[in-house]
């Protein structure tokens, strides 16, 4: 079922939750709701579900609207914390959703069982089925979430921060199974999570929210390769942010690298910065010709190039501060003499090559900037 | 093992011995003095003339009356503040409104306020001076002096038992599991039936044994608004107070130890609400 939100807003007295925010789902689709917590992912997601009401704006359901009456949207809600009914066995929850429908609609005793117990061994519970939720782990609690969401066969599947609450490796494994368990069902799906990785992995569109609103809706691909903004980009990943201005034939320049190309300028960090104010025409910080226009550069850490010996353009004079080894890429933390910390991913080859240690210097450059203006 | 505990009691946040002992006996000596004599005098003054006068003072009409009186306003009130406390507690945990703190506040006014005071606030507003009274003279109705007036006040004292035992208890469980229910297509009958009810089930119970505990032992405001008709509109505290003016000791002691078994009773039930409904906590959260 396709969903489609139309011009959502909702506020909670002073706090703008939601600040006109429209959104498509195509029907079969798996969508992310990626933001940082108070973006208003899970305000839109309650009102979807028709859990909470919206101030003005609607969400049609295939082109009708929905209908206000929860229960009969078809929606599957899996809530962050489970939300399993406690005094209830794992067979009981998921029957839970068959059993409270109206005569004429309620399976036949015998026909609940056969379908709980289909879904038990979708879940990989079957041996669980007369356990109460607190004689489950976190992992398995929430497979019997699923599991009763999917019991009324929902048209609507919507998941608020479902791993939110496990470790990491049962979420990796989680993560793989719901991908699964999607490919096979195609029920429309949108999950809220704040974990960029997790939306990337799993959903065929991410939909990045910031303070009450929409900033980008894409492919996985789109949204890191080509994010909209600083937000976006920031959001995806780390990444290193640099002073530089546009000159006026367009030529893009990196502020700090013009200080740095002569490192025995520099006594120390303090000293350094105190000078640089003082007499700028020697430190040349910030030296931004007339008519130019300040811009901000970014880059990703695996950006960076790193070298031992001076770069003979656009150098930044940097020390070691620290070295992860963990991982095919080496990360490390770097201090230019301003004390901006940067931070560069190299192979572990490189790393090796150079024979870097914590407290060399190298110098650093950026391989490629993203400008946001 | 054996050896490591006499080191465990020395250590940590353990008293010495000699502290604990004689907390404990300082403890149980102000117990026995406040709360164990007066239970014991109860009985052995109702029992000094034997068995059968004190049989005789407890089946007496008037003492009889009082009993039948004190359970049926007891059945009237417990029951009608089960339903406000259930109701009260739901609207202030699970919904969001305007005059929201003054319900709360309301709910602990009859803590606050003295019993005597809030009969007579009904001695007042049902009396032949108020308007209220007046008219109710006029239709003929009798609410002051009568039934009415005795169910009305007790429902007034205690009221806050049944919303004070679950609202902290329904402000922790939160509202999800209600909203998957109702999600799973659930109605909020079925809902509240098979999902709010059983989760407060055991907070629900110990209220209404704390309710149902001051309901029958009320004193200050029945007392204000019974006057005091004997065989009629006497509860059992009141019938001792009676008895009691009266010189009647063996027969005032006597209706005093039905309500002190009643006490009794409660108390040995909340043991068992308590123990069985930690057990289930334990299993369930």
């Amino acid at each position: 079922m396709g969903i489609s939100a139309k011009n959502i807003c909702k506020r909670y007295k002073e706090f703008v939750a939601l600040d006109n925010v429209s959104l498509d789902v195509k029907s079969g689709e798996l969508v992310a709701l990626l933001g940082p917590s108070g973006s208003g992912k899970t305000s839109l997601l309650r009102i979807i579900s028709g859990l909470d009401f919206p101030d003005s704006g609607s969400v049609e359901f295939d082109g009708a609207e929905a209908r206000t009456n929860d229960q009969d949207r078809h929606v599957g809600f899996v809530f962050q914390h489970y939300a399993l009914f406690k005094h209830m066995t794992v067979f009981e929850n998921i029957a839970f959703g068959l059993r409270v429908r109206n005569k004429k609609y309620r399976p036949t005793e015998f026909a609940i069982r056969r379908k709980v117990v289909k879904l038990l061994s979708l879940v990989h519970l079957e041996a669980f089925w007369d356990r109460y939720p607190s004689q489950l782990s976190g992992g398995q609690r929430q497979r019997v979430a699923l599991a009763r969401a999917l019991a009324v066969e929902p048209q609507v599947l919507l998941l608020d921060e479902p791993f939110g609450a496990l470790d990491a490796k049962v979420r990796k494994e989680l993560r793989r199974w719901m991908r699964k368990l999607h490919n096979d069902m195609h029920i429309t799906s949108i999950f809220v999570t704040h974990d960029q990785e997790e939306a990337m992995e799993v959903a065929d569109r991410v939909v990045v929210m910031n303070s009450s609103r929409i900033e980008q809706v894409g492919t996985p691909e789109d949204v890191y390769h080509v994010p909209a903004n600083a937000f976006v980009y920031d959001f995806m990943g780390n990444y290193n942010e640099f002073d530089g201005w546009k000159d006026r034939d367009g030529r893009i320049h990196i502020a700090e690298t013009d200080v740095m190309d002569s490192a025995d300028e520099v006594a120390s960090n303090e000293e350094a910065e105190t000078e640089a104010l003082l007499l700028p025409e020697k430190k040349r910080i910030l030296r931004m010709p007339d008519g130019a226009k300040a811009i901000k550069l970014y880059a990703r850490p695996h950006e960076m190039l790193v070298s031992r010996s001076p770069l003979e353009d656009d150098g930044i004079q940097v020390k070691v501060i620290h070295i992860n080894p963990a991982g095919p890429l080496v990360k490390m933390e770097l201090e230019s003499n301003s004390n901006r910390v940067l931070q560069a991913e190299v192979p572990k080859s490189v790393l090796d090559k150079l024979t870097i240690k914590r407290d060399d210097i190298l110098f650093v450059r950026p391989k490629v900037t993203r400008i946001f203006e | 093992m054996s050896l490591s505990i006499p080191q465990n009691k020395q250590s940590g946040i353990g008293e010495v011995l000699w502290v604990r002992i004689a907390l404990i006996i300082t403890g149980m000596l102000f117990l026995g003095a406040v709360i164990g004599l007066p239970l014991a005098a109860v009985f052995t003054e109702a029992l000094r003339k034997g068995l059968d006068a004190y049989v005789a003072s407890i089946i007496e009409p008037d003492a009889l009356s009082a009993i039948r009186l004190t359970l049926l306003v007891a059945a009237i009130a417990v029951p009608l503040n089960i339903v406000f406390g259930i109701a009260a507690s739901w609207a202030i945990t699970k919904f969001e409104f305007t005059g929201k703190r003054l319900l709360i506040t309301l709910i602990d006014l009859p803590f606050s306020v003295s019993p005597v005071i809030s009969g007579l606030i009904y001695a007042l507003m049902f009396g032949a001076q108020s308007l209220l009274g007046s008219w109710l003279l006029e239709h003929d109705i009798q609410i002051l002096f009568a039934v009415p007036a005795l169910v009305i006040a007790t429902i007034f004292v205690t009221f806050p038992f049944v919303a004070r035992e679950l609202i902290p208890l329904m402000e922790e469980q939160g509202t999800e599991e209600e909203e998957a229910a109702i999600l799973l297509g659930a109605s909020g009958w079925r809902t509240f039936v098979s999902i709010t009810l059983p989760n407060i089930r055991w907070g629900l119970l110990y209220g209404v044994l704390l309710c149902n505990a001051r309901a029958m032992g009320e004193f200050g405001a029945v007392s204000v608004v019974s006057g005091h008709i004997k065989g009629e509109t006497n509860t059992i505290p009141l019938q001792v107070e009676i008895l009691y003016n009266e010189y009647n000791f063996v027969a005032a002691f006597s209706v005093a130890s039905i309500l002190t078994l009643l006490a009794v009773v409660t108390l040995l039930l909340k043991r068992v609400v308590e123990k069985y409904g930690a057990k289930t906590k334990k299993i369930t959260t």
